[in-house]
């Protein structure tokens, strides 16, 4: 494709749009989906044929609008409404014409809607994901363009540094470091690869984005691979998210056939293409070199590190790997400049981050905010507070990786550094809320469990250190635990963290060592109200009883 | 004239337990410390196999290093000064074994190895003398499929030695790992028994550099098995010395 | 009331265990004569005495906890020993009794009393040939003595060498906590 006909293409899909008078737009990811709004999509569309609207209704399935949990969620010209059904479809038409429907309608005033600020998402919910002159008409590839009409891999580098930009992936490593890293790498083949395993237990945010606005990952991608000399992406899905697949399938072959993809794009002699690469649902294969294991076709196990994959890769390759979120943040800075999105969000952490609100709080769903919101505005403004008047305990952020963090810090701001500091970390950005009936022991086993599970079983202190803090985490919620249990389960904690040999199984302590750090008091409970309890003698695992 | 400096060798000084010692670029703190007669824990590590660190047992401190650092795996650098036995490490080794003895089923008296396995050895020089965590009591099988050798699951540490072994040296590739987590085994091929194999030369390499009663001779009686390891460092230098 | 006495009092007793470890003590050999001056043993499988005593300084033990009578000893032992060593693998790790650990009661049952048994039972007969009179019940796993009680000191080995006890005994009367596994390890 040369320059002029993104333009052009540009052009056209907006000229068309503008013939319309109206238009609807129905939620089309795997959040609404699950409740039928394919089904809904499908019945409009027949609604608007039938009445003979087709040339002044435009109707399209769109990316995820952000309160899932009212889906499917629709947009009709100005009106947003939830919990439609398909059988609403023909209501729904109907009032194109005069009064909004009210049962149906979604307050878009409320601060779920007007606290966020979009730059990762601000075309899901806007856009068809399927349709590339749609994406182009809403300016997909323009940054593409820019950098390959007018910069130099060293000025894009430059723009991301200047950003600030952070991986999304969990570690919150400087982006432009990296780029700078593999750049400066030498070696003719140099590979990017997008990881989008998203496997922490509640997390969505990578699927909403590539099944929302794949050209975004995918011109994120082309970009990175401009400024660090790689010619070959590789986009590592996990295979339990088909939509978000059939969708970047599709958006690679168009864009392919295009010419946005492939041999000498917008006329530069830059080539690039990109292929997908299924990851079989193991937790671990979001490593980043047990990914680079897996899709070498190995057994996907982390190994040591360094050499980090910036100097050998796949293959031995220098090798650039973000995650999906970190790719689609890439097109607004080059388009608006790093400073201006140095100016989003705190001192050390910028730009928005989303996060994937689920648990004990009237909306679930995903948020775009700032960097450096305070917790409790997320919580309580966006997310609505606690539903049912229960009282708010503590929220789990990070994921298993991750921890939890009490009510008595609930003004934290929420930044890498904050998070870290009370012992949890930004991770992916999962956010479980939980209320006054949680048991703190029991949300720690259920993480431990997850990683036990999920351990990969090459490192002793994770596989099988996982395995006794789990058991140990179970006596203690049978009621079947010592002292000497609780400051067995501390040292193990201590040595699986120091010694595992990737993060899996170095952060796979955290939910403990958090929940024993603000709820220390419930695992003593717990321990001191089973028979064996403080048994001074030390009868460990049977009832005292027994001896009288 | 001197002819033979062309080829520089960069070398480099660091300390290891308060001893200065030097090495040449390239080789890693586990190498220099036995080179220099200090002894670090290991049972995954193999001279002449590829690097897999996955015991964990030879993790050192390292100063400015904000992590510790497995040996195996760590190359050494100018002026690093490290500790390879402080009371923390100690701690951190013996807990590891202990979790091993209590992952599987290791009856030590009855174990044709018992005497000469480097598990057990480990457990005593550490000064193990119980194991304080929930022993798992598994059901494992023995695979006593193969005319010549055994594998009993009840004793595998998951080291990966074998599997190593018989992909880079042997070049048959025959073993591999099934499983995540506490459930993870040495298979052979696409997980059959071992006397179904297509790849499996019975060249019993794995057998000799495995490091317990996992992989043993048939007919061998409780404490008769022993291992032949000195093929491995043998063949190493025969490939080196190849151009 | 038991009347204090000035030597230092020893038990030894045996859970499940094949008697190996006491074998092991036996062959103190001419020790034992040293033994008896130092100490004065309350109860053994060797002595008399068939009750356990109030009180002892130091009781040994050897053997797996396998049923539920091996537990109660146990805890009778531990409220009243003054210090419990585990002796030998089968106290200290379960070792061979806690092979069974790997299978299930009712299939270790059927095939020690039915398909074992030497004239195999007739189906009828199959429920008089499982023992559920006068021998204690299995408790589901066996498992090492620290898994039910707390042990002050553990003497691995199968059986540990008499060389070990006599070391790990000497240093206990001398005040000191012995490093038992300079002596022995487990299955040595
Ligand atoms: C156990 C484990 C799981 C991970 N899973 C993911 C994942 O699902 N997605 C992801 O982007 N990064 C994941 N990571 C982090 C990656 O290793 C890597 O740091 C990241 O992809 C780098 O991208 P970024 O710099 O853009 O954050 C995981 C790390 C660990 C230790
Ligand atoms: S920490 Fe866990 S997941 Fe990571 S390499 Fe070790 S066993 Fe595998
Ligand atoms: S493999 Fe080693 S540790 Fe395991 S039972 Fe045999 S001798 Fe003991
Ligand atoms: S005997 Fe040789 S070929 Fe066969 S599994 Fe062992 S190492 Fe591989
Ligand atoms: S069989 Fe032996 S060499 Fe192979 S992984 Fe198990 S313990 Fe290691
Ligand atoms: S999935 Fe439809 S609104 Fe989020
Ligand atoms: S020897 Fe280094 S990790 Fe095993």
């Amino acid at each position: 494709m040369k320059p002029e006909e993104l333009t052009a293409m540009a052009e056209k899909a907006r000229n068309q749009d503008a013939h319309f008078s109206h238009h609807i737009h129905v939620c089309t990811e795997s959040g609404c989906v699950s409740s039928q709004s394919d089904v809904l999509l499908k019945n409009i569309t027949d609604e608007v044929q039938r009445r003979g609207l087709k040339s002044t209704v435009c109707v399209k399935g769109v990316g995820c609008m952000g309160l899932c949990c009212n889906g499917p969620l629709l947009k009709a010209d100005d009106t947003m409404y939830q919990s439609v059904k398909p059988e609403h479809a023909g209501t729904v038409v109907e009032s194109l014409a005069g009064q909004p429907v009210a049962e149906l309608v979604c307050d878009t005033k409320q601060p779920f809607f007007t606290r966020q600020k979009l730059i990762v998402r601000e075309n899901a919910g806007r856009i068809d994901p399927e349709n590339l002159a749609d994406c182009v008409a809403h300016g997909a590839y323009r940054a593409l363009l820019k950098v390959l009409t007018g910069m130099t891999p060293q000025q894009v580098i430059a723009e991301i540094s200047e950003s600030g930009l952070r991986g999304r992936g969990g570690a919150g490593f400087p982006t432009g470091l990296k780029w700078a890293t593999v750049s400066k790498a030498g070696g003719k083949t140099k590979y990017v690869i997008c990881n989008g395993d998203e496997g922490d237990p509640g997390a969505f945010m990578d699927r909403s984005v590539m099944e929302g606005d794949p050209h975004r990952v995918l011109e994120g991608m082309a970009i990175a691979a401009y400024a660090v000399g790689a010619r070959q992406g590789i986009l590592y899905v996990r295979a339990e998210y088909p939509l978000a697949v059939k969708r970047l399938t599709r958006a690679i072959n168009q864009a392919r056939r295009e010419g946005l993809l492939g041999h000498g794009l917008f006329g530069s002699n830059f080539d690039f293409n990109v292929e997908i690469r299924l990851g079989a649902g193991a937790f671990v294969c979001g490593e980043e070199t047990a990914l680079i294991a897996s899709v070498e076709g190995k057994r996907g196990m982390p190994r040591p590190r360094p050499p980090y994959p910036a100097n050998s890769g796949l293959h031995g390759c220098p090798t650039l790997i973000n995650n999906v979120e970190t790719f689609a943040n890439i097109p607004a800075i080059i388009e608006r400049g790093g400073k201006w999105f140095a100016t989003i969000g705190t001192e050390k952490s910028k730009g928005t981050k989303i996060f994937a609100l689920t648990g004990k709080i009237k909306n679930t769903g995903l948020i775009e905010v700032p960097m450096g919101m305070p917790l409790r505005e997320i919580i309580y403004d966006i997310a609505g507070g606690i539903p049912d008047g229960k009282a708010f305990k503590a929220v789990q952020t990070g994921g298993p990786s991750g921890g939890c963090i009490p009510a008595e810090h609930l003004d934290i701001t929420v930044d890498y550094e904050s998070l870290t500091k009370l012992g949890s970390i930004m991770g992916s950005g999962g956010m479980i809320v939980m209320d006054e009936t949680s048991n703190m022991v029991d949300v720690a086993r259920f993480f431990m469990e997850f990683c036990m599970s999920e351990s990969c079983g090459k490192c002793i202190p994770c596989r099988v250190g996982t395995y006794e803090m789990h058991e140990l985490l179970d006596r203690i919620c049978k009621r079947q635990a010592t002292m000497a249990d609780l400051s067995l389960l501390k040292d193990l904690c201590d040595m699986v963290k120091q010694t595992s040999l990737c993060g899996l199984g170095q952060s796979a302590p955290n939910p403990v060592l958090s929940t024993l750090r603000y709820f220390e008091s419930e695992y003593l409970k717990l321990i001191q109200s089973s028979p064996t309890g403080l048994a001074e003698d030390g009868a460990k695992h049977v009832a005292l009883e027994v001896l009288s | 004239m001197n002819t033979f400096t062309d080829v520089e060798i960069e070398s480099i000084t660091l300390r290891i337990d308060d001893k200065d010692v030097s090495c040449r670029k390239g080789e890693t703190v586990l190498q220099v410390a036995r080179e220099n007669g200090i002894d670090i824990p290991t049972l995954c590590y193999m001279e002449g196999l590829t690097v897999w660190g996955g015991c964990r047992l030879c993790m050192v401190e390292i100063a400015g290093f904000p992590k510790l650092q497995a040996a195996c795996a760590t190359v050494c650098t100018e002026g690093m000064n490290i500790s390879t036995n402080s009371p923390r490490l100690e701690n951190y080794r013996r807990i590891i074994v202990e979790l091993l003895l209590a992952e599987r089923n290791h009856v030590c008296s009855v174990c044709v190895s018992n005497g000469h396995c480097e598990l057990q050895a480990m457990a005593i020089k550490l000064g193990i003398d119980h194991v304080r965590f929930a022993y798992r009591f598994p059901h494992l099988d023995v695979d006593n499929s193969h005319d010549r050798m055994r594998m009993d699951h009840n004793r595998c540490i998951l080291c990966s030695r074998c599997v190593r072994v018989c992909a880079e040296i042997e070049g048959a590739h025959t073993k591999d790992i099934k499983g995540r987590g506490v459930l993870a085994a040495i298979i052979h091929d696409l997980d059959q028994n071992w006397g179904e194999s297509e790849t499996c030369t019975s060249c019993g390499k794995c057998v000799n550099i495995c490091p317990t009663g996992a992989l043993t001779h048939r007919g061998t009686a409780v404490g008769e098995m022993t291992k032949k390891t000195m093929f491995l460092p043998y063949l190493t230098l025969m490939r080196e010395a190849q151009p | 009331m038991t009347t204090s006495t000035p030597k230092p009092t020893v038990a030894t007793v045996w859970l499940d265990g094949c008697s190996g470890c006491h074998m092991s003590l036996m062959d103190l050999d001419e020790r034992l004569i040293t033994l008896a001056g130092l100490v004065e043993v309350l109860h053994s499988p060797v002595v008399d005495q068939k009750q356990f005593p109030q009180q002892v300084d130091v009781t040994l033990v050897e053997g797996a906890v396998s049923s539920e009578e091996d537990l109660h000893k146990a805890l009778i032992i531990r409220a009243r020993s003054k210090l419990v060593v585990a002796l030998g693998d089968c106290a200290v790790t379960g070792n061979v009794p806690a092979m069974r650990n790997y299978f299930d009661r009712s299939d270790l049952f059927a095939r020690a009393y039915v398909e074992n048994a030497q004239e195999p039972p007739t189906p009828a007969e199959r429920q008089v040939a499982l023992p559920v009179v006068g021998v204690p019940p299995l408790r589901p796993h066996a498992t090492a003595l620290h898994e039910v009680i707390k042990v002050d000191m553990f003497l691995p080995g199968c059986p540990p060498p008499a060389d070990a006890i006599w070391y790990v005994l000497t240093e206990i009367l001398a005040g000191r906590t012995p490093a038992t596994t300079t002596v022995s390890g487990f299955g040595r």
